[in-house]
This record gives structure tokens, sequence and C-alpha cells, in this order.
């Protein structure tokens, strides 16, 4: 970095200079990791990863169906505005004051033209990562749907996702997604399964838990028949909520991030296991993402315990509460794997990890993981790496055959 | 038998550095960063602790401490600019400047190397 072209606030009256950044070069050491564990011969799938739509806004604005509301906000974007009206306010430094610098200093990196850039700078940090197939999401949607405005909630969403099947997914192979469900508004969700249900790069449908929204609702029965029916898998996202009631005497990003990204799974999980929606709809692949995984063996002892108490208040249980949590399927990130291997270990066995378990990085988020993050656990067996960072994927989202699509830099 | 002169592995020329400004070296497969505060240079093991980033390639940014009064009340926040400490840019881990340990669980800490100063050139013993 020796042109400087952006000064980043420090401690220091000076700051710090930074030159022009480039993804390739900042993940040269991740490359060096794919290189040394031999990734050329591994097939790696990542399920939950992002982009930034927020930088894409006037391109998406175009695909708003209601004109009002587009004109409200293209208004607005004139002067950088727009996501006010979309998104609520994160209220948060994510990038940790700039220590995490590719936040700010991805407006400077270059692209070549004619591919679209977010399909460029995800396809580099792929390559670099040593991934082949990636599951793209977006950023500030994440809270979209703690956005009291439903009617904007439902516009945002249809007009992202058409952005999204139209001018990434339908170019780049590698790329795939599961689209936003705004799920405060079912008719909406059916209307969406239909419409982009078949779309090339379209494996399934999420929902991002940041919502008070039930769902063991009626009205989204005929919904989740729909995905079971296509074969589509359901995921549900974590994330936080600034204005979330239970986190309102929390003043640090850590303790809401920290409880967010499980508070919203707890809950949506323990309503989708206990309203028997299991049982409802037994073939249909749910997916649990972005909450690490020290949450599935608390919730799992805690619904059991009750459960054999109280199992007049869930008759549609056929089996345990963890019985049916075993069964669906999670991502690894952001994987607790600090200071208690003993404690990740088990909670692999419980949730029978060689089976129900897949990678993910959440890159380019501050809290991403690598592959190496399971390639280099002792307790697990080649056979069992091999299906969480890539095999049990395939297999979920129907990617057949396909063969090693990344490639990995060679050293500099 | 005499002792065999520890490897030295030339860094630049200190005008090479701005005053807070930083180098990353290589040999072999060794990466090294090199780092110069003021008129200090230190130099560690290029590769994080967490997920192997390139934990000298970060911000420099002085320790950031809570404000507690005797009557243990919060009173605010403040950069203690006394302890400084170098970020790694993929994840945020934070590491003492002038030991390599990292913040938040000091039995942590980054290969640290001598760097020799001659004349205007700057080294690493490797």
């Amino acid at each position: 970095m020796s042109s400087s072209s952006l000064t980043l606030p420090t401690s220091d009256f000076e700051g710090m200079s930074v030159g022009e950044f480039d993804t390739t070069t900042l993940l040269a050491h991740a490359a060096d990791q794919a290189r040394e564990r031999n990734y050329q011969d591994l097939f790696i799938v990542d399920v939950d990863s992002h982009h930034y739509e927020s930088d894409c806004l006037p391109e998406i604005l175009e695909y708003f169906d209601n004109p009002v509301l587009k004109q409200v906000a293209k208004a607005m974007n004139l002067r950088g505005g727009a996501g006010a009206l979309l998104f609520p306010a994160p209220l948060a430094s994510q990038d940790m004051g700039g220590r995490v610098g590719r936040y700010i200093l991805r407006h400077t990196e270059k692209f070549d033209k004619g591919e679209h850039k977010e399909s460029q700078r995800t396809v580099r940090w792929m390559d670099a990562i040593g991934t082949d197939i990636a599951m793209l999401f977006p950023t500030p949607m994440l809270m979209l749907s703690s956005n009291p405005n439903l009617e904007t909630q439902t516009a945002m969403a249809f007009a992202y996702n058409r952005w999204l099947v139209e001018r990434i997914l339908a170019d780049q192979p590698r790329l795939r997604s599961m689209l936003y469900l705004p799920l405060h508004d079912p008719d909406a969700c059916y209307k969406m399964v239909q419409q982009f249900g078949d779309k090339k790069g379209v494996s399934g449908f999420l929902v991002t838990a940041t919502h008070n929204a039930a769902v063991h609702d009626n009205r989204l029965m005929r919904v989740y028949a729909e995905l079971e029916e296509r074969g589509l898998p359901l995921a549900f996202h974590g994330g936080y909520n600034m204005g979330e009631r239970a986190f309102a005497s929390m003043n640090r990003f850590i303790s809401v991030h920290s409880l967010g990204f499980v508070f919203y799974n707890l809950v949506h999980m323990t309503n989708w296991v206990i309203n028997g929606l299991c049982e409802r709809f037994p073939k249909l692949k749910v997916i649990w993402m972005e909450s690490g995984l020290s949450w599935i063996p608390f919730l799992m002892q805690r619904l059991d315990n009750e459960y054999m108490m109280r199992s007049n208040e869930a008759p549609q249980l056929k089996r345990m509460p963890s019985d049916y949590m075993r069964s669906m399927y999670y991502s690894t990130q952001p994987m607790e794997r600090v200071n208690n291997f003993e404690a990740l270990a088990m909670t692999m066995k419980m949730i029978n990890a060689e089976t129900q378990l897949m990678y993910s990085s959440d890159y380019p988020h501050w809290d991403f993981d690598l592959p190496s993050t399971i390639y280099d656990l002792p307790f697990l067996s080649e056979h069992a790496k091999k299906n969480i960072l890539g095999e049990t994927a395939r297999g979920v989202f129907n990617l057949g055959n396909l063969p090693k699509l990344a490639n990995i830099p060679a050293a500099s | 038998m005499g002792e065999t002169p520890l490897p030295e592995l030339y860094v630049g020329e200190v005008a090479d550095f701005v005053p807070s400004g930083r180098r990353i070296v290589r040999s072999g497969k060794l990466e090294i960063g090199v780092l110069r505060r003021g008129e200090n240079f230190y130099a560690y093991h290029n590769v994080c602790v967490h997920m192997g980033g390139p934990a000298c390639e970060g911000m420099v940014i002085a320790k950031v401490e809570d404000i507690i009064a005797p009557d243990k009340t919060y009173q605010g926040q403040r950069f203690e600019d006394r302890e400084q400490h170098f970020v790694c840019p993929w994840h945020g881990y934070e590491y003492d400047l002038e030991t390599g340990e990292c913040v938040p669980d000091r039995k942590l800490k980054l290969r640290k190397f001598d760097v020799l100063r001659k004349g205007e050139s700057v080294y690493v013993v490797i």
C-alpha cells in the first residue's frame, strides 16, 4: 500500500494512511492455507456469505414496482439516504472504528469492465479462500425484517430478489442464493416462491430472523408446503436488532451481537419444533444460519427437559425435541473455537455434524470463518470434514456433480 | 569454536518508513511485519494466532480504557496512549506493540524478532 488514497482515523492525530484495496491481497494468507491444505482436492461450498446491496441501491431501486415508493427512494438516494428509508439504523460500528478496514476500503477496490462488480468481488474472495460455490446474501437487508413499514419491507424484498436473479445469479454460475422472504406477509412469501423458485441460481429461500412474526402462523403453511413440494430448503439467518426490547439495557455492540444472533433463532427454532412443523413438513429441509453452534445443545437440553413434563403442550411431537433438531441443518459460522475444543467436539456429536453441519464463511463480515476452522479440527474424521466443507451442501442444494471450480491464486 | 552469526534480513532504509509506517519482509515462507513507531522498530511474525490473518498489516491504535471513578461508577472512555496495539485487519485481534502479546489473552503471542539498525539501514534477525 504505497500510494495513499485514504486516511483512517486512529488514536493518533495523523491517522493511518492506506492505499488501494484489493481483496486478493488482503486474503493472501487464506490462499496460503488453501494451497497448504490441498483444497484443490476438496469441493467447498459456503452456505452463508454476503455482499453490500447498499452499494448497488441505484440499480436496485429501478426494480421497485410501487412508483410512489420508488420516487421517494430515488429522491432520498440523491443525498445518499435511501438506506434510511429501507433499513432500520444499525446503530453500530461493525468494523470496530476502522480496525477491520475492508468495510471502508472496499469502496476503493478496482474491477474490470463487463461482469458486475459484486460478482467479481465475490469470486475474488471465493478463489482466495478456495470456495467453489457460495450462497450470497445481502447485508443491511438482514435487518429489513425489523422495518415496521411492512409495505416497504415487501417492496424491497421483491426489488432486491429481482435484481439479484437478473444481474448476479444469471451471469455467475458459482453464485447461488436463498432469496429473502418477507415473513410478515405470507401471501407475498407464497408469490415470491412461485415467481422465483425455478430461477437460475435460486437454491432456496431465507428468513432473516430479526422479527417477531410467528413461524407457526397458519397463513405460512402453504408457503412451507410449496417449498417442500419443490425440494427447496428454507433457512433462518440470525441477526441483531438494537431496537429489540429484550436488549434495551445493552449499551455495547458486542453484547447485542453476541446474544442477538442466537436469540432470534432460539425463538424461531422453539416455535418450529414445539408446534410440530417438522412433523407437518417432514421433507422440508430447514437450515439454521449464523448463530454459531453452542446454542444448539443448550436448546436441545432445555426443550427435552421441559417436554418430558409438559408433552401435552406439544402433542404433535412423536420424538424428543432434540431429535427433531438433529434432523435439521446448521451452518458453522461463527464457530465457537477459542478455548474449549471439548465443548465443540461434544456439540458436533450432539448435532450429528457429519451429516447436518455445513461450512459457512460469512465473508466479508468482521467475524468470518475460513475452511481451516473445520479442516484443522483434530476430532473430525476426513469423511466428516469433506461433508461439512461441501458434500452435505452438495446434497441439500442439489448441486449434482459439480467439479472443483475455485481458481486458488498461486503463491506470490 | 566461534558463534555463527544469526542471519539478518534486510528490511529497508529508515527513510523508507514514514513515522508510523511498516514493511512486510519475507524469507522463504516466513513473513515478518516490521512496524515503526517514532524512533522504535518492532518486528513480529505476520500470522495472526486466531485464523492466520496478516496480523501486522492493520491499524495501530492506542488501548481503549473504561474510566472507573473511585466510587466504582463509570465515567466514560479514553485512549491510553502509553499502550499501543496493532490490529489484525481480518477480525480485529489486538496485539501489544511492545510485546506481541494478544491483548485479550496474553498467553497467546506472536513470535518477536530483534530489529537491528546499521546506520540508516534496518534489519531483522531471523
